[in-house]
């Protein structure tokens, strides 16, 4: 086959897929609603701030809650909100 | 005169896929590369963006405002009677106090988060545990989990219930309890609370309400709906800004290489294009042609990557992240996320990848295709 | 087409040290439909008084008519235009892209043109049918003898059916026994009615019974 032709078909086919991406984010975006739905539902009951996302410190748990402003809260090499945090070494009974 | 522009082009096309297809290699390893930049830097948005969605969409639902009260510039317990010193506000339709906090456990080395819920049947043995926990400890319901008090001893907590494992993105690490096991647990006596949870009805009068109670209870702060929300607004901008710092590297590393590739003209292809213009190609169809060279390379490299990004955050939960992500946690939620995927986003990322390789291709040829034709002669 | 030079003088380099008047004055007529050669010593300006003819490049003063039209004056443009209707190159390396077959090499002069692919795969073929290449469409010119190189090229030079082909040193690559195929090939052009422009330092070439004229230059002027 010419090698235009082929490269056209195999755009048209990625581009197929592209478009096939929107389509079926927009559906599982409607099939996810029930999902979205009874994590809203214990969020209002249970009155939750935040993401269970990075739970390995009380400040990365509860981000929109915690004085951001105290480092090593919990884990001595725990992810540092700031980056001051990863130039500072923890304290040294700690390590 | 349509069909006519469509022939050329194709024709040029032809050109420009035969003289890739000449360093196999060198084309193959260059779109690959290109590919996977593309891929990490779908796969960062994608991902985040979603999650940010997502985020925005449940916790649309928390609380209006939560007043923690603050001591020595710490979080600290909020007296019962502070819910009788706010009194009666306008717009605040229901006040109450929360109890909730942390547990540390050692056999798996996890953070959990303790919340009280009255719901819960027999008040002081039995708990609900959030689906991570389950995974963790492996645990079902009907088992029993022994949580170390305060003061030493341990008690025993019959699992009666799982959360929605749909709802896993908030909920992995919750453990519900009743208030009375609570306080029994962590010593925390009768008329004291966490912090304290305000709804209001009316969203104009949320601003108000919070400088009334500053007003108030000097010693509290209150944490507004809208400041939760723009925190994981901003925080996940923020990773994703890390990320792409990350990437940084690597970015700088192809611009490089693909500059080098695509601008460095060799002493061969200045004499092909010599060649092309000596034998009637315009200037003008020499720069086509180079452009559909960049067309050829960036729209193959952003479909791909776009596609294998899309599948990655998707279908495959954003794997490869993970790592990243979970850093120390040994909690981490397995949700799926929802794809939140628009036009702009889209087209930022069209404009960002492919956009500058184009323009690198082209502008060098504009040097040569200028020359003299004649060269080709001697 | 006739074609007809009037005064024509080419300088490199011009208002520079290194000033270098390549040719200095020449006026000459070449009648359609016949082979005439350019010889002379290297650095005579044999290449540089093509390429003008061959609107590759252009004259700094004089005048060069080709039939009706004048086109020392003509733009850039307009050039390549005339170049892609009226003229077939052939080059001394032969210049042939590597990489592609010998079918792309030999339609790469009509690609701009945007004629319907069928058709110019169809004229490429014939070419190549008539010069005995057929076999070789598909394969990569490097895989080319030097004498099927140089068929190849004269191929390409026909594809966009022009009317005058020029030739500079086509058989410098070739022994002379493939000099004398090429000096066939070149008549049977003629005979299909071509204008044909060569230079050669090869006796094989210039004592040709098919060249009907020979123009001697030195230092940039035409001696006879
Ligand atoms: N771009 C240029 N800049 C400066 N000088 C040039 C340039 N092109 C050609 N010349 C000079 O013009 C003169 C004529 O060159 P040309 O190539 O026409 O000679 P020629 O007769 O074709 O020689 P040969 O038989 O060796 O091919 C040479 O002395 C060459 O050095
Ligand atoms: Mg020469």
């Amino acid at each position: 086959m010419r090698k235009s032709n082929t490269f056209l078909a195999c755009v048209f086919l990625l581009l197929v897929g592209c478009i096939a991406t929107l389509v079926d984010a927009t559906h599982r975006k409607h099939l996810a609603v029930s999902d979205v739905e009874s994590g809203t539902a214990l969020v209002r009951q249970f009155g939750l701030t935040d993401l269970a996302l990075f739970t390995e410190a009380r400040y990365t748990r509860h981000l929109s809650q915690s004085d951001l402003h105290s480092a090593f809260q919990d884990h001595p090499v725990a992810l540092e909100h700031f980056p001051s945090g990863s130039l500072l070494l923890p304290p040294q009974r700690m390590q | 005169m349509m069909w006519l522009f469509l022939r050329k082009q194709k024709y040029l096309i032809d050109f420009t896929l035969s003289s890739l297809l000449r360093r196999k290699g060198k084309s193959l390893g260059l779109l690959a590369v290109y590919t996977l930049i593309v891929f990490m830097l779908a796969s960062v948005t994608l991902f985040t963006h979603a999650l940010r969605k997502e985020a925005g969409l449940m916790l649309q639902a928390s609380p209006e405002i939560i007043v923690q009260r603050m001591q020595a510039g710490r979080h600290a317990l909020i007296p019962a009677d502070y819910l009788q010193r706010i009194g009666r506000l306008r717009g605040v339709t229901q006040k109450e106090g929360r109890l909730w906090g942390y547990y540390y456990d050692p056999a798996v080395k996890a953070n959990y988060t303790i919340m009280t819920a009255g719901q819960v049947a027999a008040p002081l043995t039995e708990i609900i545990i959030g689906t991570g926990i389950a995974r963790a400890r492996g645990l079902v319901v009907g088992d029993y989990l022994t949580l170390r008090s305060q003061n030493g001893e341990a008690y025993s907590f019959e699992i009666t219930e799982l959360l929605n494992e749909k709802s896993e993105l908030v909920s992995a690490d919750l453990l519900l309890m009743s208030p009375q096991a609570f306080r029994r647990l962590f010593n925390i006596p009768e008329g004291f609370y966490t912090d304290l949870v305000l709804s209001v009805r009316n969203p104009r009068e949320v601003r108000k309400v919070a400088e009334k109670l500053t007003l108030l209870l000097p010693d509290t702060r209150p944490i507004l709906r809208e400041e939760v929300l723009r925190t994981y607004d901003s925080v996940f901008s923020w990773r994703q800004g890390i990320l792409f710092v990350l990437l940084t590297g690597s970015i700088l590393a192809f611009v490089i290489f693909a500059w080098d590739k695509a601008s460095g003209l060799s002493a061969e292809e200045r004499r092909e294009i010599g060649i092309l213009k000596a034998v009637g190609w315009e200037t003008a169809d020499v720069m086509r042609m180079k452009f559909w060279e960049g067309m050829i390379v960036s729209l193959s490299a952003f479909l791909i990557g776009y596609l294998a990004a899309y599948a990655h955050v998707f279908y495959a939960s954003a794997s490869l992240f993970e790592p990243v992500l979970k850093g120390w946690a040994v909690l981490y939620p397995q949700f799926r996320l929802t794809p939140f995927v628009d036009g702009l986003q889209l087209a930022t990322l069209l404009f960002f990848t492919v956009l500058p390789y184009i323009v690198a291709t082209i502008i060098p040829i504009w040097r040569t295709s200028i020359t003299d034709p004649d060269a080709v002669m001697r | 087409m006739l074609i007809q030079l009037t005064d024509i003088k080419k300088v490199f380099n011009q208002g520079r040290p290194n000033e270098f008047w390549a040719i200095q004055g020449v006026s000459l007529e070449f009648e359609p439909n016949r082979v005439s050669c350019l010889k002379g010593a290297s650095g005579s300006g044999k290449t540089t008084l093509l390429s003008m003819i061959g609107c590759l490049s252009r004259p700094t003063s004089g005048r060069i008519q080709l039939g009706e039209r004048v086109i020392s004056s003509l733009p850039e443009r307009f050039l390549t235009d005339v170049r892609r209707h009226t003229f077939g190159f052939i080059f001394q390396r032969f210049n042939l892209i590597s990489g592609l077959s010998v079918l792309e090499n030999i339609m790469l002069p009509a690609y701009p043109l945007g004629l319907p692919y069928k058709r110019l795969v169809a004229t490429a073929l014939h070419l190549l049918e008539q010069f005995n290449l057929l076999a070789k469409a598909d394969n990569p010119v490097e895989w080319l003898s030097g004498g099927e190189a140089q068929r190849v090229a004269i191929c390409r030079a026909l594809i966009n059916d022009p009317q005058i082909l020029i030739a500079d040193e086509p058989t410098a690559n070739l022994d002379s026994k493939l000099s004398y195929e090429f000096m066939g090939l070149i008549d049977e052009l003629r005979q299909s009615g071509k204008t044909i422009l060569i230079t050669s330092h090869d006796p094989e070439v210039f004592d040709s019974a098919v060249v009907d004229r020979v123009v001697e230059m030195h230092d940039g002027v035409v001696l006879t």
